[in-house]
């Protein structure tokens, strides 16, 4: 059957890919459990008192030392820690004095929903930004996206987000301020997904509904100016090297209007690539998010990595440092494999 | 009768030390004939293609005292009046499908949009012409490889797609821009072939492009010899042999011979012409 | 011969002729593109208050004066006083040593080590280069802010260990440019030549590699540069970095974050300093860019 050759030489290419994906992730999982272990056990002078805390007792400290398992060999202690965080124990908070895990579960939505409406803000101005920019390469439009694409660069997330408090909240009342909901509000819709917009719907209550996006529109905007900044660097470098290819000229030879040559023809290899820059931003968003919870009092993972690093409490730390970084790389290999398979020359 | 009338047209790109000419004043008429652009790399001929169909990009410049296609003035044309002519009455065929090809784009799509553009057809008739106008080029089971991607057929088959893309909207005259140079000695004949009985069945207009003077002189019923953005010498093809100009009898002197008894080819002495 | 004709000559009779003419050609190309002239005046503007910082502040950058806490900008404090009556102005001037501090120690610390690992990995090949092209591209894909933090709160707080904690994150991307870099001359005829003539492989690596790594890692690390302040900025912010009475720039907007509702001053001017400094690197960055590799050229 020759007609059908292609079709499982695709599929057989495809789990091939997608085997190498799991090994790979797995790989770099280790190697985050490997620096996470290193940054917990071996790198702080006395790794008991990082994670008991110095306000521990004597009895505690020693129970501590025990349950660690510090008299054993590095590698052992290793292995253990390894079992451990993939049966989702992560340890205590001593800030919270809960597991760490449940802690994480708790905050995670709220810095999921700020990243993802950020990263919807940012591929729907930026790549429309990146395209125009490139069509009009060398314009006074292009210059000034270039430059704005660069103060996405320059510009520290926490200090954009307190302008942007004392501009839009403080001083123009546009917005709502800190936290997810007004603190009447709170409570009002029962947490069944985390995501305060998706809980409010599913409940039909719209005025938490409204006061719940008035105040993450602030926050995800920031976020999203952040990934709109990269995403409008690489379409705008991706297109321009499109638009010098023969085929354009081909399309343009056809008599295919400009709008058309643009988006029908040199955007269409690009959208696989752009795939890649989206996920990748969308990962760097969520550690993004760190600095900017801070300001907003989000009660998100970043906010919740910012006051365990002030209070020494490094279970809380190793634990919300292994959770991002695991979404960062899975993200990060999910995009690289969506690469491989929807791109029609490599199959 | 002319088919388009050339005067006096040049391409500049700035350069940080200022303009640079690319095609210096050329002039030159065509009827529904076939006309041979020969020169070395550089000379200009490519440009003067794409100058035809004004597609010089910024930031480069092309200017003419007079671009004349059928009655039509190219030059006083805006945009959009230059798209009606582009593809539906010239056409270009370019130099190596690998790259003219939109890469991810299916064959049949590509072809099928060259004819879209221009006429207001069915979806079935439009299939029915795509079929057709394969079967054209000699692409056994059209079927199939309108659905392919372009990376999935060899270099000859693709120039016969880009042919068929090109002639699809019939076009009066059709550029050719090197349309072999990219190809295996094999397939080259076969598609010069294809090129000129598809363009002496219709009675289109013909510029093949290239810079080989042999394949010109075969397939040209008049051979127009570039040097440096300058038209050096016109002639007949059947008398390419007594070509006057020292450029040009330095290039024939220059290809070797099935019979050769030189030791050494000769290089061009450039001496004799530039510098005037 | 006039200078000009001796720098541009094309057969240059001495390597420092031929370094000079390079030298020469380059800063013409950058000199060209606007925007990479913004960000060296940029740069120079910030080296220069580095420099001259006590001549240039008109105040103690420490000094308290509680009598004139938290004054607007005025003629007599340009960007308005702090809590503790000090010049804000004076501050991000005496900042700026640290802001240079930081970048330069981690630009020493990173990139000579990502050079060095990358090329190892492109010059030996084989399991070498897998093995430490593995652990690169483990850290590779780490969020970068995430781990410094995460270092930072093992190390303790403290601007030293900010820069070893930035410098660790910072340097697979050097190693993987200098392995990509090596991996294309690697089999060249001058590598051969170099072996055939009985040099050692440390020679090699250290006489003719990483000298020819060079250019694009200068870019790179310029390019990273706001990233690198931004991460400094950002752990100062948090109480991470620089501890008080220093005048850093993230620090001191952590401290006027209780004021920004009334006396806005406090917190946004040291940002407007953090924003220049790293738009001058990036502006630069990207004219360099442009000039030493031209294929890349107005791209991006």
């Amino acid at each position: 059957m020759p007609a059908d050759a292609p079709v499982s030489k695709r599929l057989q290419r495809s789990a091939g890919s997608i085997g190498g994906f799991v090994v790979v992730t797995l790989l770099t999982f280790i190697g985050l459990l490997a620096i996470t272990f290193f940054i917990g056990r071996v790198v702080p002078i006395d790794p008991v008192l990082s994670v008991v805390g110095d306000r521990a007792t004597q009895e505690q400290y020693d129970a501590a030392k025990i349950a660690l398992g510090l008299d054993r060999p590095l590698v052992m202690q290793f292995f253990s820690y390894v079992g451990d965080v993939f049966q989702g124990d992560l340890g205590r908070s001593i800030s919270t004095n809960r597991d760490v895990a449940a802690d994480l579960t708790r905050v995670f939505p709220a810095t999921l929903e700020m990243a993802t409406l950020g990263i919807i803000i940012g591929v729907g101005l930026g790549v429309p930004l990146g395209v125009y920019a490139a069509a009009r390469q060398g314009s006074w439009v292009d210059q000034i996206i270039r430059v704005f694409a660069l103060l996405g660069y320059s510009v520290p997330a926490f200090w954009l987000g307190l302008v942007g408090l004392a501009v839009f909240y403080a001083g123009l009342g546009w917005v709502s301020g800190p936290g997810r909901v007004d603190i009447f509000y709170e409570g009002l819709v029962p947490a069944r997904t985390g995501l305060m917009l998706v809980d409010a719907a599913l409940a039909g209550d719209w005025d938490v509904f409204w006061n719940a996006l008035d105040h993450l529109g602030l926050p995800a905007a920031i976020l999203g100016f952040f990934s709109l900044a990269y995403i409008a660097r690489m379409t705008r470098s991706f297109m321009l090297d499109q638009l010098g290819q023969e085929y354009v000229t081909t399309a343009r030879v056809k008599g295919v209007p400009e709008w058309r040559v643009i988006w029908g023809h040199a955007f269409r290899p690009i959208r696989v690539p752009l795939i890649t820059v989206i996920g990748l931003s969308y990962a760097a968003l969520l550690e993004g998010s760190v600095m900017i919870e801070t300001v907003f009092s989000w009660p998100g993972i970043g906010n919740y990595l910012t006051v365990a690093l002030l209070n020494a409490d490094m279970n809380a730390v190793l634990g919300a440092t292994l959770v991002i970084g695991a979404v960062f790389i899975l993200i990060n290999k999910l995009s690289d494999v969506l690469y491989r398979v929807l791109d029609p020359r490599s199959r | 009768m002319t088919l388009l009338s050339v005067e006096n047209l040049r391409v500049s790109f700035p350069t940080p030390s200022g303009p640079v000419e690319v095609v210096k004043g050329l002039s030159f008429d065509l009827g529904r004939e076939r006309l041979g652009i020969v020169g070395e790399s550089g000379s200009g001929k490519s440009m003067t293609g794409r100058a035809i169909l004004r597609l010089i990009r910024s930031p480069g410049h092309q200017i003419a005292d007079k671009m004349e296609f059928d009655g039509i003035d190219l030059q006083n044309r805006s945009e959009r009046q230059m798209r009606q002519l582009r593809g539906a009455r010239i056409s270009m065929v370019m130099q190596d499908p690998k790259f003219s090809l939109n890469p991810v784009m299916t064959i049949g799509a590509q072809i099928a949009e060259a004819l879209r553009v221009h006429e207001k057809l069915p979806r079935r008739a439009v299939r029915a012409r795509v079929l057709e106008m394969l079967e054209a080029v000699r692409i056994n089971d059209p079927e199939r490889v309108m659905k392919l991607y372009p990376h999935e057929v060899s270099g000859g088959m693709g120039q016969r797609v880009m042919i068929a893309m090109m002639l699809i909207p019939q076009p009066d005259l059709l550029i050719a821009d090197e349309p072999t140079s990219a190809l295996d000695v094999s397939v080259q004949a076969q598609v010069l072939d294809l090129i000129d009985e598809l363009v002496r069945e219709k009675g289109m207009g013909l510029i093949l492009i290239s810079h080989d003077l042999n394949l010109v002189a075969r397939y040209c019923d008049r051979i127009m010899v570039m040097n440096a953005g300058r038209v050096v010498e016109t002639c007949a093809a059947d008398d390419l042999h007594k070509a006057q100009h020292p450029y040009t009898q330095g290039l024939l002197a220059a290809v070797p011979r099935m019979e050769e008894t030189r030791d050494e080819l000769p290089v061009l002495d450039r001496s004799q012409w530039s510098g005037t | 011969m006039t200078t000009r004709q001796w720098l541009l000559a094309d057969s240059p009779s001495s390597k420092l002729q031929a370094n000079l003419g390079r030298g020469y050609r380059m800063m013409h190309a950058l000199l060209r593109n606007p925007l990479a002239v913004v960000g060296m005046v940029i740069l120079l503007v910030l080296i220069f208050a580095a420099a001259f910082a006590p001549w240039i502040a008109p105040y103690s950058p420490i000094g308290q004066n509680l009598g004139e806490r938290l004054l607007p900008p005025s003629f007599e404090h340009w960007m308005g006083t702090d809590e503790l009556g000090r010049d804000i102005f004076s501050r991000v001037v005496y900042g700026a040593r640290i802001t240079l501090m930081i970048v330069a120690l981690v630009a020493v610390i990173s990139a000579p080590m990502g050079l060095l690992i990358g090329a190892i990995a492109g010059y030996f090949g084989g399991w070498t280069d897998r093995i430490l092209m593995g652990v690169t591209d483990v850290f590779l894909s780490m969020p970068k802010l995430i781990l410094a933090l995460a270092f930072v709160a093992a190390l303790g707080p403290g601007i030293e260990n900010a820069i070893i904690a930035i410098a660790i994150t910072a340097w697979p991307a050097y190693a993987r440019i200098a392995r990509a870099e090596t991996m294309t001359f690697r089999n060249s005829e001058f590598i051969s030549a170099m072996r055939l003539l009985g040099a050692s492989h440390a020679r090699i690596i250290t006489g003719h590699v990483l000298p020819l790594c060079t250019s694009s890692m200068i870019v790179r690390v310029t390019l990273d540069m706001a990233g690198i302040i931004l991460t400094a900025a950002g752990l100062g912010f948090l109480g991470l970095g620089a501890q008080p009475p220093l005048p850093e720039w993230g620090a001191m907007i952590s401290r006027g974050r209780t004021f920004i509702l009334d006396q806005w001053w406090v917190a946004t001017m040291p940002g407007f300093a953090i924003i220049l400094v790293s738009l001058g690197f990036c502006f630069l960055g990207d004219g360099l860019r442009d000039v030493l590799d031209p294929k890349q050229g107005g791209k991006s």
